[in-house]
């Protein structure tokens, strides 16, 4: 069994040991808060998580509470504005843009909560775009790519464009998008905020497949405690502060 | 490698885009296409006034008139003088006989067949000599006016652009009636703007007694023309100046010619700014309703310089669209289209055809290339400088 299994076992325990060595994520005292003319508005506060490899988290919480804040803070798209971020043993929090540009290629996955395809592109050029950022030729790409689609079901849709597929086919492709670099992290955004229950828990399921069988690393934003079940724990975030859940 | 990949990908990717944004970006193409047109217009009414006023000139024809007259019509020479130069030995001679034409010029109202307004038409009297210095003359219609008789030949510009002088006609000028005998072409020059007759018939009919405006000669050589002028100079019964007809007819293109580009310049600079600010707001349309697309571009890790790179590229295939419209407009209905215009220098008209040239097809484009990298720049460094967390919520 690998590492990221056993965190999963106890969940409640990875979450609260802070300085935890195996810890892919690693934030102390987090904050961010965005300037709104002279004032300064918080919006995470003195914020300690800990999310070890495997781990697959859901992070709940009222609509404003920062969740979306942090989720780009663990994606580099935003820097905090105090504490440390450390994922993978780097200081992201410490980062330029450009930087944190090449970082997010070989680090995350995104998964957007609509799906944020390329719409002139086949399913199999969207899922490709990431390896574009590697050095792999266009046969390994080829492959890497078809593996990805398998992996969500989607083998037969690869010429599809994005119009010609269902919105659960098109979160798959945006899943597949999203793995095809074997990132250590998939951050998703509500992802089934916009799909129906039947095809929410199948995005949902293949979300926990593909960390159980396949030892994705999950961050999943969500206001559906349904939906939150599918993971291995779930945080609360209130006003920028974070409540252990379960 | 892996720069180029990306550069290509956003770039193909934002070109497959675009007839989703038809409406904004044909403001851009049209903007250009404008200016290019207006820009190509100008420059080649200008290049065609200029290539009539000069094409026909011969840098071994030399052009006499008195010392100090700026053109034909301030000049007067006397038959005595005509004489004397005439035999003087840097004029070519064939069959011993000297190359010479020595020329009335008069100017005649005649109206446009155009918009039957009246119009300042030169009337040139000719000696037989005149078929010879200028040597591209070439009867196209009827034939020859006859010497002693009040008899016209008609320029081919000068056929086309004014009424009643078609081969047949009989036309009145002061006192006297003319027949309209021929048509004669010049290779495009300014003679074919202008009417022909005897000089002797015309001398009589204006009471010019026996003078003289100009006298046009065949050079011995090219090179014989600082000898003539020396010469002419040296002997005190001469009170002339001698010029290149080429380096003469430029002269009195200039003018014009200045004018024509000192109006079309700043138009088309004008124009261009307006355009500039149309591609502008284009381009920045296009940045907005790519936000999505270059947000996630983004945070999956694509660069700010392929997103700037693409925009940039958007804007120039943009303009240089405009650019192959407008110049391909203006070709097609201004290449050789013909017009006629008063010339200052001469008091006369001028017929002349817009030329538009592959040089000045390429200027176009070059404008057009310029007006698209100006166009591009801000909205490019913009979507360079799209925040990406805030971008993706917007959407
Ligand atoms: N760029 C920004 N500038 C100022 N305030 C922002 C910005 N982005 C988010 N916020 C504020 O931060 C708070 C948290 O937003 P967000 O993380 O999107 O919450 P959630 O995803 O939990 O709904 C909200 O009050 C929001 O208005
Ligand atoms: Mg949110």
């Amino acid at each position: 069994m690998s590492d990221a299994n056993e965190a999963a076992l106890d969940p409640q325990a990875s979450a609260a040991s802070a300085g935890n060595e195996t810890a892919l994520v690693h934030c102390t005292n987090l904050g961010k808060s965005y300037r709104k003319g002279k004032e300064s508005v918080p919006v995470l506060s003195n914020l300690n998580l800990n999310i070890p490899k495997g781990d697959f988290l859901a992070l709940m919480g009222p609509s404003g509470s920062g969740k979306t804040t942090l989720l780009n803070l663990l994606g580099g798209l935003d820097s905090p504005t105090d504490g440390s971020l450390e994922i993978a043993g780097e200081r992201i929090d410490r980062f330029s843009r450009s930087q944190l540009t090449r970082w997010r290629a070989r680090h995350v996955g995104f998964i957007f909560q609509f799906y944020n395809l390329m719409p002139v592109l086949s399913a199999e050029r969207n899922v490709e775009l990431p390896l574009l950022l590697t050095k792999l030729s266009s046969k390994q790409r080829k492959k890497q790519v078809a593996i990805a689609l398998e992996l969500v079901g989607l083998k037969d849709r690869a010429k599809h464009k994005p119009s010609e597929l269902s919105g659960g086919q098109e979160q798959r492709v945006a899943i597949a998008r999203a793995i095809v670099s074997d990132p250590d992290l998939l951050l998703c955004d509500e992802p089934t905020g916009d799909l129906d229950r039947t095809t929410a828990d199948d995005i949902l399921s293949l979300l926990q497949t593909l960390n159980q069988q396949q030892g994705k690393t999950i961050v999943m934003v969500t206001h559906d405690p349904l939906a939150a079940e599918y993971a291995q724990r779930t945080l609360h975030l209130d006003k920028g502060t974070l409540i252990t859940g379960n | 490698m892996k720069g180029l990949t990306q550069i290509f990908t956003v770039s193909a990717m934002n070109l497959r885009n675009l007839p989703q944004r038809l409406g904004s970006s044909s403001v851009a193409v049209f903007g250009v296409a404008c200016v290019v047109g207006v820009f190509i217009g100008v420059l080649s009414m200008a290049s065609g006034f200029q290539r009539t006023m000069i094409s026909a000139g011969s840098p071994d024809t030399a052009i006499l008139m008195r010392s100090g007259a700026t053109s034909e019509m301030s000049s007067g020479l006397g038959f005595e003088e005509i004489q004397i130069v005439s035999q003087l030995p840097q004029v070519r001679r064939e069959n011993g006989e000297p190359v010479t034409s020595a020329e009335l010029y008069v100017i005649v109202d005649i109206p446009k067949r155009s918009t039957n307004t009246s119009a300042n038409v030169p009337l040139r009297g000719v000696e037989d000599g005149a078929f010879e210095v200028r040597d591209g003359i070439e009867i196209i219609e009827g034939r020859r006016f006859e010497t002693g008789r009040n008899e016209l030949i008609v320029g081919r510009g000068a056929q086309q652009q004014f009424a009643g002088l078609d081969v047949g006609n009989t036309i009145q000028f002061g006192q006297m009636e003319w027949d309209v005998v021929g048509v004669f072409a010049d290779k495009g020059g300014l003679s074919e703007s202008e009417l022909w007759t005897d000089v002797r018939v015309l001398q009589s009919a204006y009471r010019r007694g026996n003078s003289f405006q100009s006298l046009r000669v065949k050079l011995a050589s090219e090179d014989a023309l600082e000898a003539l002028q020396a010469e002419v100079a040296s002997n005190p019964q001469l009170d002339m100046d001698v010029h290149r007809e080429t380096d003469y007819l430029s002269d009195q293109a200039e003018p014009l010619s200045k004018f024509i580009k000192g109006v079309g310049y700043p138009l088309a600079v004008l124009m261009a700014l307006g355009a500039v600010f149309g591609a502008i707001n284009t381009m920045y349309a296009s940045v907005s309703a790519r936000t999505r697309e270059i947000a996630t571009l983004r945070a999956i890790g694509f660069g700010a310089f392929p997103v700037a790179f693409s925009t940039l590229l958007e804007s120039l295939i943009l303009a240089l669209i405009g650019g192959v419209i407008g110049s391909l407009v203006v070709y097609l209905i201004f290449n050789g289209y013909t017009v006629s215009t008063i010339n200052g220098a001469s008091f006369s008209q001028v017929v002349f055809d817009f030329a538009v040239t592959g040089d000045l097809l390429v200027q176009g484009i070059v404008a057009a290339v310029f007006i698209g990298l100006i166009g591009g720049f801000f909205p490019a460094v913009r979507a360079a400088r799209l925040p990406v967390a805030t971008a993706l919520r917007e959407t």
